[in-house]
């Protein structure tokens, strides 16, 4: 695997947009190609060369590439969005869209990200050392399709609007998250290792969500069915089965309604 | 002689009233004045009359004092402004034509704007909702047609809508309603006993905050599921017989405004008020329909639909895509995050109505506001330019809160020299081609 | 004003039944002309095909439904937002595409007519807005009278000339140009959550039938010797076995003739008639009707159809059948958006994928090809994909390179899913046919401006006819090989003329020409009653003033107006 470097030299005066910083776009490209890639702020068109110092060289393809950036990215959107294989790592906060239609290959960020990260997230893996804004692994506006593969993983919190229609893949959130956790989700699994403020699968359709932590208010549409011993994301215990949301529609199986599930960690 | 001018169309809210009678003096300079309108409509002709009217651009000085300047330096100092920054807010347009609307994006596409409209602060949360689940709704001829059932949810239509009840949804007498209010039942959500209440033959106090766990507990009901003791403060025999009601319905209609839209939750409250209205389908009719304020925040809204396909929040900035996402394009974010270089500001007052701190990332920008008045807005911009009032001294298309286009009118002649918001930016949008063309 | 002459290009004109001779085409003053002076502007049309610019009978392009589309779907524009070099605007949209992209699009592929499928007289205004924003095309509207209370009180007592005079005051208020009429009945019914499935299903409260409407429509339309025919989305589209109620609309038609000036021969334009050629009990045992549908149409000479082809997209639903958008709704869970307008029409809208691994979407797909295979007069029957219900008008060429490629359609049919059980529900796979150049120039020009009343100036390349020409990068003598090259070539034009101006070159758009909006404006006798009954629904049901209904002049900036005289009848 070839590794492209990437340094902070200059911080842009609004916000960067960084949509060709992902190892699709470098393929192929030595540093001197790679600094000619564009870099945008509204209207000013620069390029990645006007904002960091490139070193070393991409992969033949994207699953051979792995780009590492310092410095910070705090104001930068879109790093490792849309990518489909390779690495990122980034050592440092980052803005929105960071991750978000990524399809394989993995990108850590070693800092929070703001919101709209890991939007549609297909495949691949997602690390966020940090703590994550709101709409973490939620669909586009408007799109019924939200997070369907991969698995996403935030070490801190997240906000609200956190895996909004979500079809499948896992999300595993170890601190807290606010309002609105898997509103509309239709699969996947969500474990959430922290607490929830409040409406965890509103509207939810089918999936699972493991919730560790305590939630304030729960959805009215809840109820007990049982307790499970289970082993979630390594930790052995006993959660109390919450059937739901029994105001939304649910697919059937064999003439049987089959809900979606809220566990909790007792 | 004076003379009355009839089928006049109020611009102030979304209700769009299009039976008002002006008296105009005879030489149509002053409104003298009003029939049909409620208190705020008639306000908004019968001000016209009153001195102090501002008639030419003022410019901020270094000491904090205004002078006043041409229109023609006003417009220069506008096009230089938008075309230096990399990205400028131009938001407001919820009270100007869909006409002028159309030449405003025009210069956004050229100069790299964000153009955003009032729903940013107001029903944005319903069309973040519309966007996710759609909307079964109506036309507001259909309430006062068919409509036996009628639930205010979250809304006060007696002082922000004061015509609704009249025109619309309670009152009126349609063709399969001849009984008028007699043979409809109202509801009343809210958290307070408001006026609209007091027109309601029920109301429902709900827990501040907890709409959306009472909506899904209408829905978990109407599934004929079980329910906790009480949601929100109601408790859930009252939830399965209001669900009951609600079924037994010919036609249902839901109003929401910001008792929904502005609280914990936002979109998702008028999500699962769709989504309840969409499963009320499943057994009678049922339509819901947000109170829009302004009087063409609508428009704004379509204009913006189909010149760029979004309703709102629509980023221009990078010339070559048209961009959404609330949360990142919308007003208040832009300025919070001082994302924006410039603020142009027409047919609004953010001063107002934004959150303090975005109003002070604002005032640290170059700002152009355009109104007939001066506001809060005016006086933290560096330039307000007047123009004439839409609907009362220029015409122009206006949409409705079901969407229904009407056209207002110009009733009287704006003051002397006064450019209209499409003369002005018509204006502004040659002065920025001059100045693109000559390389700046 | 500038004189041109296309030179050396394989003309394709049913009007004058060239069917690809080598041909000079002069243009003078927006005008095609016999000859040109030595100083007209030399176009290069060698190996090229030079046709009529196309005009589309039926498309979802302008108006509240098509907008609540587009803002209420921020997806279909995502990644799909761009900025072409030159004087266009941003263009976004894959299966509605904003106003600038339709305009754009449609000249790109050709075309320099659009017809505003279905206008809702209250919200006429917002059509009239957004077709004055569209670039370049000419367009018109036609408004929906099917649901509508005034033509179901009068069509209930039979009174044709009330009927007549009330649509000829709608076509002057909303400037509409024909006659619309959706889902008849049942779109009012929907008003309380019912429908009208079969022709024979009274309307609640109004007690008229789907049948009685659309012969009274029919007998109205001729009374006032309109331009175009009576235009029906017949009720229970999308439901196997529809194909009955389809057959029981069509044969309402027989025995009316047509009257006219403008050289129309049919009565009655059925759309999008794919939705309508079902066979079958349910989506088990669903199978294609067109060969059914088509033996019957193809024996009917005053009958015209346009086919709503499948193009295997995700795309939008949207259409004034408001129970049907309900039902589909009900059948994937994708976003609902509905809304009633009162006294007049209803519209729903909810996305759609065509999954080409779905059976059902395969078999509706070959239905669609099969109605303009078995179509023996190509002057009656049009290509059209009910933009976007079936799917964005932007895939018309590929419509076109399976109509003409057998070789591309199998590669389709046979890479299907459960292709085995699609071929055994239709006929697609046994049909050899491929549509010529000709036969296309019939289908998507002639044969529509005909339809339209438009024959006379549109449609055509006879000397007098209005200079609207697509020449594209097709040699007749080469035809292209590959499905491939067919969609390349009808997807960008070499040169698209429009009143006699270039305005796309090379596929780019260089000049944005001069739209016109056609309407109808109708003459009728004074008539009393019917404005006595407009002014009491405006003071008692309707929710504006009567006064403020009307379409202003400054909405169509340049209008084209068809006057018809009703009074001497």
């Amino acid at each position: 695997m070839n590794t492209v470097t990437l340094t902070v030299k200059k911080q842009p005066e609004l916000y960067l947009e960084c949509e060709n910083v992902n190892p699709d776009a470098f393929a192929g490209k030595k540093a001197a190609d790679i600094a000619k890639l564009g870099a945008y702020q509204g209207k000013e068109t620069s390029t990645l060369g006007d904002y960091f110092t490139i070193a070393g060289e991409a992969g033949a393809t994207a699953a051979d590439t792995k780009i590492v950036i310092n410095g910070d990215c705090t104001k930068m959107k879109y790093i490792g969005a849309k990518m489909t294989a390779g690495e990122v790592v980034v050592n440092s906060a980052c803005d929105m869209y960071t991750g978000s239609w990524m399809k394989g290959g993995k990108l850590t960020v070693n800092g929070d990200v703001h919101s709209f990260c890991g939007l549609a997230m297909a495949g691949g893996e997602f690390v966020i050392n940090g703590n994550a804004g709101n709409y973490l692994g939620a669909a586009y506006r408007g799109d019924w399709r939200g997070m369907s593969g991969g698995v996403l993983r935030v070490k801190g919190n997240a906000g609200s609007d956190v895996a909004s229609f979500m079809t499948g893949g896992e999300m595993i959130i170890g601190g807290d998250v606010d309002i609105h956790l898997g509103t509309h989700m239709e699969g996947g699994k969500i474990v959430l290792k922290g607490n929830a403020n409040r409406r965890v699968g509103g509207q939810l359709v089918k999936g699972e969500i493991y919730v560790f932590g305590k939630i304030n208010v729960m959805m009215p549409g809840y109820k007990p069915v049982g307790e499970k011993e289970m082993e979630v994301d390594g930790t052995k215990a006993t959660f109390v089965d919450y059937i739901g949301d029994l105001g939304e529609r649910h697919p059937k199986r064999k003439g049987e309604t089959v809900y979606g599930h809220l566990y909790m960690k007792k | 002689m004076p003379k009355e001018i009839t089928d006049v169309i109020c611009p102030f809210c979304g209700t769009l009233c299009d039976d008002l009678i002006i008296t105009v003096s005879d030489d149509n300079k002053t409104i003298l004045g009003c029939k049909n309108a409620c208190a705020i409509g008639a306000e908004k002709f019968n001000h016209q009359r009153l001195p102090g009217r501002v008639k030419r651009p003022r410019m901020r000085q270094a000491d904090g004092s205004y002078k006043e300047v041409s229109y023609d330096e006003a417009i220069d100092w506008t096009a230089k402004m938008l075309v230096k920054s990399r990205k400028t807010l131009m938001y407001g347009w919820a009270s100007t034509s869909c006409q002028a609307m159309s030449i405003g994006h025009e210069i956004a596409e050229k100069v790299g704007g964000i153009v955003d409209n009032c729903a940013t602060v107001c029903h944005g949360s319903s069309l973040i909702a519309i966007e996710d689940v759609g909307v079964p709704s109506c036309t507001l001829g259909e309430i006062k047609n068919r409509a036996d059932r009628v639930i205010f949810w979250g809304c006060n239509p007696a002082h922000a809508h004061p015509r609704h009840m009249s025109r619309y949804s309670i009152f009126p007498r349609g063709f399969f309603t001849v009984k008028g209010h007699k043979g409809r039942k109202i509801y009343c959500v809210d958290c307070r006993y408001t006026d609209t209440a007091k027109c309601a033959d029920e109301f429902i106090q709900v827990q501040q905050g907890f709409d959306y766990e009472l909506l899904n507990a209408f829905r978990t009901a109407a599934r004929g599921e079980v329910l906790p003791d009480t949601v929100g403060g109601v408790p859930k025999e009252k939830i399965y017989e209001i669900v009951e009601d609600l079924k037994s319905a010919r036609f249902g209609i839901i109003f929401f405004g910001m008792g929904l839209t502005h609280t914990m939750g936002r979109n998702h409250n008028i999500d699962i008020a769709i989504n309840l209205t969409r499963d009320m389908n499943d057994f009678t009719k049922f339509a819901i329909m947000a109170m829009r304020g302004h009087w063409n925040v609508t428009g704004s809204g379509q204009v913006l639909g189909w010149q760029y396909g979004f309703p709102y929040a629509v980023d221009l900035s990078r010339r070559d895509q048209a961009r959404h996402q609330t949360g990142e394009t919308t007003s208040v974010d832009l300025l919070n995050r001082s994302e924006v270089e410039a603020c142009f500001y027409i047919a609004t007052d953010p001063g107002a109505h934004f959150p303090v701190d975005a109003m002070i990332s604002s005032s640290r920008k170059p700002t152009v506001t355009i109104d007939p008045h001066i506001n809060c807005t005016t006086e933290i911009s560096d330039l307000h330019i007047p123009v004439a009032m839409v609907g009362v001294e220029t015409g122009g298309c206006a949409y409705r809160m079901d969407n229904v286009p009407i056209e207002t009118r110009k009733v009287v002649e704006p003051p002397e020299g006064m450019l209209t918001d499409e003369e002005l930016l018509t204006k502004i949008n040659q002065r920025v081609d001059e100045l693109l063309k000559a390389g700046a | 004003m500038s004189e041109y002459i296309i030179k050396n290009g394989h003309v394709f004109d049913p009007v004058q039944g060239i069917k690809g001779d080598k041909k000079d085409i002069a243009v003078k003053d927006g005008k095609i002309v016999d000859k040109v002076g030595s100083g007209a502007k030399v176009i290069d049309a060698k190996d090229k095909t030079v046709m009529a610019g196309a005009l589309d009978i039926h498309a979802h392009v302008a108006g509240p439904k098509v907008n609540a589309g587009r803002w209420y779907r921020p997806e279909d524009k995502h990644f799909d937002s761009h900025k072409k070099p030159g004087i266009t605007r941003i263009e976004g949209g894959k299966s509605i595409p904003t106003v600038f992209k339709t305009g754009y699009e449609y000249a790109r592929m050709g075309f320099t007519f659009a017809m505003e499928a279905a206008m809702p007289p209250l919200y006429a205004r917002h059509v009239h807005e957004e077709i004055h924003d569209t670039p370049i095309i000419d367009e018109g509207a036609l408004p929906v009278f099917g649901n509508n209370w005034f033509v179901m009180e009068y069509l209930k007592n039979n009174e044709i000339e009330n009927t007549a005079a009330y649509i000829a005051w709608i076509l002057r208020q909303t400037k509409g140009y024909g006659i619309k009429c959706v889902n008849p009945g049942g779109t009012e019914a929907w008003a309380w959550g019912l429908n009208c499935l079969t022709i024979h299903d009274p309307v609640p409260y109004f007690d008229i039938t789907p049948g009685e409407i659309v012969t009274g429509l029919m007998k109205a339309n001729e009374y006032l010797g309109l331009p175009h025919s009576f235009h029906v989305h017949q009720n229970d589209l999308g439901n196997p076995g529809n194909y009955k109620t389809t057959l029981d609309t069509l044969k309402l038609a027989e025995g009316i003739k047509p009257k006219n000036t403008f050289g129309r021969e049919q009565v009655l334009h059925s759309t999008h008639l794919q939705f309508h050629s079902y066979k079958g009990t349910n989506w088990g045992d669903f199978e294609s009707a067109s060969k059914e549908v088509m033996d019957y149409v193809n024996k009917q000479k005053n009958i015209t159809i346009d086919t709503g082809n499948v193009t295997l997209d995700e795309t939008t639903t949207m259409t004034a059948d408001g129970p049907f958008e309900h039902h589909l709704h009900g059948l994937n869970h994708l976003k609902w958006f509905n809304v009633d307008v009162e006294l007049e029409t209803a519209a729903g809208i909810v996305p759609y994928i065509y999954d080409p691994n779905i059976s059902v979407c395969a078999k509706q797909w070959c239905i669609g090809l099969e109605l303009a295979l078995f179509a023996k007069d190509p002057m009656r029957c049009f290509i059209t994909t009910d933009h976007p219900n079936a799917g964005p008008f932007t895939r018309y060429p590929r419509v076109y390179a399976w109509l003409m490629s057998k070789k591309y359609r199998d590669e389709r049919l046979n890479t299907f899913k459960n292709a085995d059980k699609v071929i055994a529900g239709t006929h697609i796979g046994g049909m050899d046919k491929e549509l010529s150049l000709y036969e296309l120039a019939c289908m998507t020009r002639a044969g529509p401006a005909k339809a339209l009343g438009l024959g006379k100036d549109y449609g055509g390349l006879k000397a007098g006819m209005n200079a609207d020409i697509a020449i594209y990068n097709i040699n007749p003598d080469k035809f292209p090989s590959s499905g491939a090259e067919i969609e390349k070539a009808f997807s960008n034009v070499a040169y698209l003329f429009k009143d006699g101006k270039i305005c796309v070159e090379g596929g780019k758009v260089v000049d944005m020409g001069k739209k016109h909006t056609f309407w109808v404006d109708a003459k009728v006798p004074e008539n009393k009653q019917v404005m006595h009954d407009i002014r009491e629904k405006f003071l008692r049901y309707y929710s504006v003033n009567e006064n403020n209904y009307p379409v202003p002049e400054s909405y169509a900036p340049h209008q084209h107006i068809i006057t018809v005289d009703a009074t001497k009848a």
